[in-house]
């Protein structure tokens, strides 16, 4: 198992999502011996997971059973720890797409907070491209390299424990893409077009608050970017369920001809009619960020 | 890691190379090749000129040529910065621009500069002083749009094709927006070293995407319906020809043969009645063979002899020689192309076969159930895959068939909205329209099927919370 590489086997050491049902899912890192408390009972790495294929099903000590998925970054953004505010997957699709991500991008980030977005940059950049990530704060960056080290992808990605806005990202000239999720984006515009290549590359910055978008909009500008664009993707979901919809009873209608054959109804007030629809659900997130994305030019 | 050399090589448009154009929010794919004319927003030119410039350069269009734009004039403000503060007396007389429709067209003959034109109009209008700043801003960005010729030539991507055909041609792409194509390509963590089934209709653009996404490592098997795959998008991307040796396809009326293990791809197929011709024609390429070899004596006897008689004849055998050779080498070429096709089948075959692929990633115009049903059997337990639709209503089907069927986990119909915002200095506001809808999708992830269950066994609508309720129960 790898982020960026598929395997079909379960394998000691390996960061394996446990789906529990529709709602909740688990990270579980599987190790000889080791045991999982689940609400449908324990699950023994050595006889339940190790050797056995990404997908199946496995049975618990109390008879319920859970699946075992391999882990992908979109997985793995839903079970994470969270120790800061993390992005989406929509958001996350939208920004690897605009940034023109693909293998062999060199690409810089900041921050790194949970590793949500990084996780999903590596899978799309390897086997050939790097990630420059830069977190200020030292606990998160020493856990993130930590994480990148379990799910072995530490290969494609150099941490870097600085100021941003203060020191750059630690490289010059060479990156394609500038992604930026920090509380003031534009003190960084400089730096990520003084990390990005010469011939040109593209950035992004996401920013809840439109006033930080505004002061982005104007440094980028200022710096000489391009092509400077805002938006916003929302997600919906909809849930699919059978509905029945009563039919009202007008009482008998005398003009109607009552046919000899005409077979017995359902009685009134019982008549329905049902059908397959989708409902959205009660409350949707109706605002993550604001994604600012740049073109710089060739310099 | 990225070499630092100051090499542009890559960089450079290069004669044959695909490329897109752009002017404003408008883009346009082309080829570059000598001598062509393109049109492109009203206006003709050659792209003769941008071989050895860089990616990303606009051109100014003169007559027809395209000339490397100066460095950038910056917003060239009107110098009297005059300006008034509200509209109250501004009237719409209709008088206010001093200068005639022919006027314009007299300037535009003149061959004067989309700037300077602008500039013209600017002076000529009486109410331009009386407007707020802000409406100035506004006109002359309004006549830029209007007068400045000039085209940026960019490299293709992902991101510029799926928002030009989402411009151009959405019909050809079942108004798939390009935020959805986004989604897609995450959701089906789609990435270099797999191995991903593509069912498009959307001209090769899907199929383009995930290509690109997969640097050209692992494989893409296209299933294709009717007589060939439709890849007019994939050629847009440009990719160097090593991408191509992971591209794929396979035929979807043969699928059902590759599930059953009827499926015939030796040499004796395509088809028996294809293979007889080809023998009949071997034959026919036999016989006159035979004939001839006694020929070229008889001809040389007869020019030797110097007999007047022969030239006829000889013209005669040279002709039906010609013709025999043309018919040969037609049927060659067409033995040639089938025994192609037969190993490409056989490839795709090959890799179908394990029904181990890692993906699977659908956007057609055919009802998407039947194809998902079909198609979900060659995936690897815990493998997403996402299928694409213009319609809620047939994936609503899809969900309900799947969640009766087992072998799918984390099953999410979901749509997004895609809003677009203006940022300026006191002007910041969503763009006025946005995009009433880009499609609709479903997404999940294979799961080993229960051997247990009896296939068509009856099972409840939604069997999912039932089987919750249960396991809560013993929890």
């Amino acid at each position: 198992m790898s982020f960026v590489e598929y395997s079909d086997l379960i394998q000691d050491g390996d960061v394996a999502i446990v789906y529990l049902n529709h709602e909740s899912m688990v990270p579980v890192k599987v190790q000889q011996g080791a045991q999982t408390q689940t609400r449908y009972g324990v699950i023994r790495h050595s006889t339940d997971l190790i050797g056995q294929r990404y997908g199946s099903k496995v049975t618990c000590s109390k008879g319920g059973w859970v699946y075992v998925l391999h882990p992908t970054p979109e997985l793995w953004t839903v079970t994470l720890p969270h120790r800061t505010q993390i992005l989406y997957t929509t958001d996350i699709a939208t920004i690897t797409m605009m940034l023109e991500l693909k293998p062999g991008s060199i690409v810089c980030e900041s921050g790194t907070g949970s590793g949500s977005l990084s996780h999903a940059i590596l899978r799309t950049i390897a086997p050939t491209g790097h990630l420059h990530t830069v977190e200020f704060h030292q606990q998160r960056a020493e856990k993130a390299a930590e994480e990148f080290k379990e799910h072995r992808v530490d290969h494609l990605v150099t941490v870097r424990n600085q100021d941003v806005c203060k020191e750059g990202f630690g490289v010059t000239g060479v990156a394609d893409a500038v992604f930026l999720d920090i509380p003031s984006p534009w003190e960084a515009v400089r730096h990520a077009k003084a990390a990005m290549k010469k011939q040109g590359g593209r950035v992004c910055s996401f920013s809840p608050c439109i006033e930080q978008v505004q002061r982005t909009c104007e440094a980028l500008a200022d710096q000489g970017f391009e092509e400077i664009s805002t938006l916003e993707v929302l997600l919906r979901v909809h849930d699919v369920r059978t509905v029945s919809l009563p039919l009202p009873d007008f009482g008998p209608d005398p003009s109607a001809q009552t046919q000899p054959d005409s077979t017995e109804k359902t009685p009134p007030g019982q008549a329905s009619v049902s059908l397959k629809t989708t409902t959205p659900p009660r409350e949707i997130p109706g605002h993550t960020g604001y994604l600012t994305f740049a073109t710089k030019p060739r310099t | 890691m990225a070499d630092n050399t100051d090499d542009d090589s890559l960089y450079r448009i290069k004669e044959g190379d695909y490329v897109v154009l752009k002017r404003g929010d408008i883009f346009k794919a082309v080829q570059i090749q000598p001598k062509k004319k393109v049109i492109f927003e009203k206006q003709w030119f050659f792209l003769d000129n941008a071989v050895g410039q860089l990616y990303s350069s606009t051109f100014e269009i003169v007559s027809g040529i395209l000339q490397p734009q100066k460095p950038k004039n910056t917003e060239s403000s009107s110098d009297a910065k005059e300006a008034g503060t509200d509209n109250r007396n501004i009237v719409d007389d209709g008088r206010s621009q001093k200068l005639t429709r022919d006027d314009i067209e007299t300037l535009k003959e003149q061959g004067l500069k989309g700037q300077e034109i602008i500039q013209q109009l600017i002076e000529n209008s009486s109410t331009f002083r009386d407007k707020t700043e802000y409406a100035q801003d506004k006109y002359i960005k309004k006549k830029k749009k209007k007068y400045e010729n000039t085209v940026t030539i960019l490299k293709p991507s992902c991101r510029i094709l799926a928002m030009m055909y989402h411009g151009r041609e959405p019909g050809k792409i079942c108004h798939l927006r390009y935020d959805t194509l986004a989604q897609m390509l995450t959701l089906a963590n789609i990435h270099a070293g797999s191995k991903v089934l593509v069912f498009e209709t959307c001209a090769g653009l899907v199929l383009g995407s995930v290509m690109e996404r997969m640097g050209g490592y692992g494989s893409v098997i296209q299933m294709y319906p009717g007589g060939g795959p439709v890849r007019a998008g994939v050629e847009s991307f440009g990719f160097p020809t090593h991408f191509h040796d992971m591209l794929h396809e396979f035929p979807i009326c043969h699928v059902n043969a590759l599930l059953a293990g009827t499926l015939d791809t030796t040499a004796k197929d395509p088809s028996a009645a294809s293979k007889q011709s080809s023998m009949a024609a071997e034959e026919e390429q036999n016989q006159p063979e035979a004939e001839q070899q006694g020929s070229p004596e008889e001809q040389s006897m007869d020019t030797n002899s110097g007999a007047d008689g022969g030239h006829n004849q000889e013209k005669e055998e040279r002709e039906k020689e010609e013709r025999e050779k043309r018919k040969e080498a037609r049927a060659e070429e067409k033995k040639v192309k089938q025994e192609e096709k037969r190993k490409k089948l056989a490839a795709a075959a090959a890799l179908l076969e394990g029904r181990n692929a890692d993906g699977l990633v659908i956007a057609s115009r055919f009802h998407p159930c039947p194809v998902l049903m079909g198609l979900l059997k060659f995936l690897s337990p815990s493998r997403p895959f996402v299928v694409y639709s213009q319609y809620k209503e047939p994936l609503i089907e899809c969900y309900t068939k799947l969640k009766e069927q087992g072998g799918t986990v984390n099953l999410r119909l979901t749509d997004t909205w895609l809003r677009h915002y203006q940022v300026l200095p006191n002007r910041t506001h969503p763009v006025l329209l946005m995009s009433g809808g880009g499609g609709y999708l479903l997404s999940g992830t294979t799961v080993a099927t229960d051997r247990s269950k009896p296939a068509g066994s009856q099972r409840a609508e939604e069997p999912a919370p039932k089987r919750l309720k249960l396991t809560d129960t013993e929890g």
